[in-house]
């Protein structure tokens, strides 16, 4: 009752209404996103904005990530390695049925699994299937997949919402109307507003407890911040204003929870264009950035930070940030030694995020007190895409690269980085064949020491996950190991 | 009249014919490739490629030109990349907010500018008209998304009267709809209000200068009885002029304010669509804006052709 | 072509004209904050202070900080420049092609006539931001293409403006002598029918500009104006946006300054208009 006073003390007979109306209904839900997905079909594009709507509440797949990361069995109950660790034989849930009724089976799998590889797949993160060399049913709740060669990654790379199981009956229209087998079904879709989905009844595992759950689309974060306060959304798992979040803090009614996501936010440089492709000089301008002020000018203090390309949050995880310690000094005089005595004139293309855009004006100010004179240059998406990510037509850039376990990107061929180290290729190589813990965690640190010393790029800080709710919700994941909202266990405390 | 009208007419085809090309030849040279936007960082080439071959991305130009103008003329204003549904149910839904939003900003500044307007004409050089017409001034230098930003302050933020942006959909209720659109419409009204009352008092001030006006006044009619019987019929061609374009304007130049309260309008449809790179969406949009500017301005023309009958041989 | 004795009329008429005398002292405070903005700002708007960031007014900062800690007047005095240079080189394209234009089309009149105001339709039947967003999706943001969106519908202004008086001049009997006397058509246009326009088109010249400062702030709002390290009035907005429930100041000040300056022209526009010669108003 207490709650419709105030509302009503607070904004009049309409606030009354509507809160009476929120009141009433306890198992219905409004969370607010930051982008619109383009379409609901996660195996046909890589909008995260995508998977935070359907992966785990509509979709599924053979495995999925937990909500610390972890690899857990889905629509797979089990699975078996062989010797030579080259084929998985998964056996499959029963009496699983998709959300128009048609059920689930082995062969459904080999349908997803072989249309994602395929000639004609749009699968963004066709990568993830490469080491797949079969998909044979050996019976209707039992998969076999074999290897091209053992893959450390592979149950992991099952979870992604990239590999999730779609029907051949549905595959075409799941832009549209989107047909999985998880807890909740796609009810509508108001576009540039709102996607409203509600339980499955049919669900086979543990059934959700909301009955529905509405995203609702603000990207800006003025708005964002007073649809909170107002309560017309209850909770925004990946809140875009940094700048309010201490006012939510100081206020009982909501709950702040800062996670860790897996964002390494970097200052991305041109390994082969002069001057970048210095070592001296890429150290410089390592050293001529104070991470600490820039979390606090462009993440108001949230983010920690990051002096190599690893997740704090990982257990194999080490701290380099000492390494490329904020050193204006040291920095002019690695300049010199580079034989850049008189800093240079250069460009930082900046994609849209804040961070980036906020980001790049601290880094540009401090690179001019060693001499640089960087010219920000601000890129919408698709021109980013197409310039740097693409073409490599780029000096310097900001971008948090949000891919679980993509060390990797550093070993890649044609990558915009333009960074070609063998040793630490080879590294990668053995890393992705190994899948003893123990040797995979010393693995992973000796790769992040190379980076730390390489400075590829300059290693800025994590982004954080920023999730505001109503204090009374439980069961909203904290961190953000894959983009993604599962609300299967979410409710409302009483 | 007859020829004026279709003389009239046939201009603005051509018109919009050009505009056609104009729109078409900017978004083609536009960087970035709507595919790899889609599909992301981390796409490979090989899908990129298959996607952009079912966008159709890849056919010649001339003929995807045709074949856009051609679906134009039939009413259909082909799929949008991103949401892949058709172009014109997206433009359906976002007029369902613009055009409220633009009728309520039109009614509201012309509630407040005419009366303004008359009274200040009324009593020329009084300080009611010097006080009046000094807001005014004041009101035309205020851009309108800082007008948008202090109402949000004080309206939304301090004083949690209204929300401060979003809007509810007609489905939640057409008073939760209105109310969403109540600091957007005065924030567009306000500026446009100043330049109506402006233009009204002016309007009047010269119909008054005019002969028969003073003819009228010789015969001994009261000044009232001047001004609304025959002054105010007269200043009604440049207040039209005016309030056809601001209407225009208001359907086309809320991008700004429906930026600001974040509400699903068309102008939100094609900054967003411009973002995306859903060229199909912008091309549409832009066509629709640009054949309502010209409809009205026609509609314009021709009234004052109606009304003053010396226009029609000058054009 | 104007004498010594008309020009001292003029001034002597200016100086009676309240709105001229008003708009004068804003503009000319305006300019002079900008210029001084070049040898002097209270703090440097280079260097950020993050620990001092997002300060309301004070004795110290007597606008507040912004939220990298930097001086909002220092800003807003550095922004000016910005907002002035933008404004006035879109002015002066518009003049320079729209002038030409009009001054051509009223000298041949038919097909070119017709064609100059067919293409004057079609600029007008795009929505202003529209466009320049357009423009500014093909060539990316910043203060050039900001000038060039901006300065492309001022060419459609002046041409009309130049045309409508043109028109007017030329069955004058001054020029019919002119004419008689075999003066070509170009020679007339230079050397009687320009000169004789400069009051009108000092007048739009006014108004122009001071859309220009209104349609700057709307681009560098929507991102699409100059970009950091140059301080601009309509990205200040931008940034104060996300901000307004914890540091109000940052939205206040900076609308403050365009508002002042956007009713200085049009004040100064408005006393122009009145004093200088009121007939050619007519033209309009």
């Amino acid at each position: 009752m207490l709650n419709i006073w105030k509302s009503a003390l607070m904004g009049g007979a309409i606030a009354l209404l509507s809160s009476t109306a929120c009141f009433a209904a306890k198992t219905d839900l409004v969370l607010g996103i930051v982008l619109e997905p383009p379409h609901l079909d996660p195996t046909a594009g890589a909008a995260a904005a995508i998977d935070e709507i359907v992966y785990a509440n509509i979709f599924e797949g053979l495995t999925r990530i937990g909500p610390k990361g972890e690899v857990l069995p889905a629509l797979a109950e089990s699975w078996t390695l062989s010797d030579d660790g080259k084929i998985f034989t998964f056996k499959l849930h029963k009496d699983v049925k998709f959300h128009d009724g048609t059920s689930f089976d082995a062969e459904d799998v080999k349908f997803s699994l072989d249309r994602a590889r395929g000639e004609k797949s749009t699968n963004a993160q066709k990568g993830l299937f490469a080491t797949i060399d079969t998909v044979d049913v050996v019976d209707p709740t039992t998969v076999k997949i074999t290897l091209k060669q053992p893959n450390g990654d592979f149950l992991y790379n099952m979870g992604w919402g990239d590999a999730v199981i779609v029907a051949a009956e549905s595959a075409e229209t799941n832009k549209e109307k989107p047909i999985g087998t998880g807890p909740f079904k796609f009810d509508s879709w108001a576009k540039g507003s709102q996607i409203a989905i509600s339980r499955n009844p049919g669900y086979w595992g543990t059934p959700a407890v909301l009955d529905t759950a509405t995203f609702r689309v603000i990207p800006d974060p003025a708005a964002a911040t007073a649809a909170l306060m107002a309560g017309d959304v209850q909770a925004f798992p990946v809140f875009p204003s940094y700048e309010t979040i201490a006012q939510f803090q100081a206020d009982p009614r909501f709950k702040v929870v800062i996670g860790t996501t897996e964002g390494e936010t970097v200052l991305g440089m041109n390994n082969k264009k002069p001057p970048f492709d210095n070592l001296k000089v890429r150290q410089a301008i390592a050293h001529a950035i104070d991470r600490k002020a820039l979390v606090d000018g462009a993440m108001f203090g949230l983010g920690t930070p990051i002096g190599s390309f690893f997740p704090p949050h990982h257990p194999a995880y080490l701290d380099l940030t000492s390494e490329t310690a904020y050193d204006p000094e040291l920095a002019k005089k690695l300049l010199a030694e580079a034989g850049q005595a008189a800093g240079f004139k250069t460009t930082l293309k900046l994609p849209p995020p804040v961070y980036a855009r906020r980001g790049g004006e601290i880094i540009a100010a401090e690179l001019r007190e060693i001499g640089i004179e960087a010219e920000i240059v601000p890129l919408e998406w698709a021109q980013w895409l197409e310039q740097v990510f693409k073409g490599k037509d780029f000096d310097m850039t900001i971008v948090s690269h949000t891919e679980p376990n993509d060390l990797n990107i550093f070993a890649r061929d044609d990558y915009y980085f333009n960074y070609d180290n063998p040793a630490f290729k080879d590294l990668v190589k053995q890393i992705e064949a190994t899948s003893d813990a123990e040797k995979r965690t010393e693995l992973y640190q000796q790769a992040q020491k190379i980076l730390a010393a390489d400075v590829p790029a300059a290693f800025l800080f994590q982004l954080p996950k920023t999730g505001v709710w109503d204090a009374k919700i439980e069961g909203l994941w904290e961190n953000g190991p894959i983009q993604a909202n599962d609300l299967t266990a979410v409710r409302w405390a009483e | 009249m007859l020829v004026y009208a279709s003389k009239r007419i046939l201009i603005g085809i051509v018109t919009l014919l050009a505009a056609s090309i104009v729109v078409f030849s900017i978004l083609e040279v536009v960087p970035g490739d709507p595919a790899r936007l889609m599909l992301g960082m981390n796409a490979t080439d090989d899908a990129v490629r298959t996607l952009q071959e079912q966008m159709g991305l890849n056919q010649p130009l001339l003929e995807r030109y045709f074949r856009w103008l051609g679906g134009l003329l039939t009413g259909d204003f082909g799929r949008s990349f991103t949401y892949s549904v058709p172009v014109i149910s997206l433009i359906a839904e976002r007029i369902a907010v613009s055009l409220p939003l633009a009728l309520i900003s039109l009614a509201l500044s012309t509630a407040i500018a005419i009366p303004v307007g008359v009274f200040s004409a009324s009593r020329r050089g009084s300080i009611a008209d010097t006080a009046s017409m000094g807001v005014a001034q004041i009101g035309v230098a205020i851009p309108n998304f800082w007008f948008a930003l202090l109402l949000v302050y004080v309206f939304a933020v301090v004083l949690r009267l209204v929300p401060a942006g979003g809007f509810p959909g007609w489905n939640a209720g057409v008073w939760l709809g209105l109310k969403s659109l109540i600091l957007p419409s005065i924030a567009l009204a306000l500026p446009q209000a100043a330049i109506l009352a402006r233009v009204t008092r002016s309007a009047l001030l010269d119909v008054l200068g005019e002969d028969y006006i003073r003819t009228a006044r010789a015969k001994g009619l009261t000044r009232r009885r001047v001004l609304y019987d025959h002054a105010l019929r007269n200043a009604f061609i440049p207040v039209l002029t005016i309030l056809g374009l601001q209407f225009a304007f208001l359907l086309a130049g809320t991008i700004i304010i429906e930026n600001v309260f974040y509400l699903p309008g068309l102008g939100r449809l094609v900054f967003q669509a411009i973002t995306q790179r859903d060229l199909i969406v912008v091309e549409g949009v832009v066509m629709l804006l640009v054949a309502t500017v010209i409809v009205v301005n026609l509609l314009v023309d021709l009234s004052y052709a109606i009304v003053d009958p010396r226009l029609r041989s000058r054009s | 072509m104007i004498s010594a004795t008309a020009w001292r009329e003029s001034l002597f008429k200016a100086l009676a004209n309240r709105s001229f005398l008003v708009g004068l002292l804003i503009t000319g405070t305006v300019a002079l904050m900008a210029a001084l903005s070049f040898f002097w700002t209270p703090y440097a708007v280079g260097t950020f202070d993050i620990a001092g960031k997002l300060k309301p007014p004070s004795v110290a900062h007597w606008l507040g900080t912004d939220h990298f800690g930097r001086d909002i007047l220092s800003m807003i005095m550095v922004g000016s420049r910005n907002s002035i240079a933008v404004a006035f080189v879109s002015v002066m394209i518009g003049a320079g092609v729209g002038v030409p234009l009009g001054l051509w089309a009223a000298a041949r009149g038919g097909i070119i006539d017709e064609l100059l105001m067919r293409f004057n339709d079609l600029v007008f039947a795009f929505p202003a931001l529209l466009s320049a967003v357009l423009i500014t999706a093909v060539f990316g943001p910043g203060a050039i293409n900001a000038i060039i969106a901006i300065g492309i519908f001022n060419v459609p202004v002046f041409a009309r403006v130049a045309r409508g008086a043109a028109l007017s001049l030329w069955p004058r009997e001054y020029i019919l002598a002119a004419r008689a006397s075999g003066k070509g058509a170009a020679r007339i246009t230079v050397e009687h029918i320009l000169p004789n326009m400069t009051n009108l088109l000092i007048v739009q010249g006014t108004i122009q500009f001071s859309l220009g400062i209104l349609a700057e702030a709307g681009l560098s709002y929507v991102g699409l104006g100059s970009q950091p390290p140059m301080p601009s009035w309509g990205r200040m907005l931008f940034e104060a946006q996300t901000m307004i429930s914890i540091a109000p100041h940052m939205a206040v000040f900076p609308g403050l300054a365009i508002v002042f300056t956007v009713l200085g022209l049009n004040l100064l526009g408005d006393g122009l208009r009145d004093v200088l010669d009121p007939k050619l108003q007519q033209v309009r």
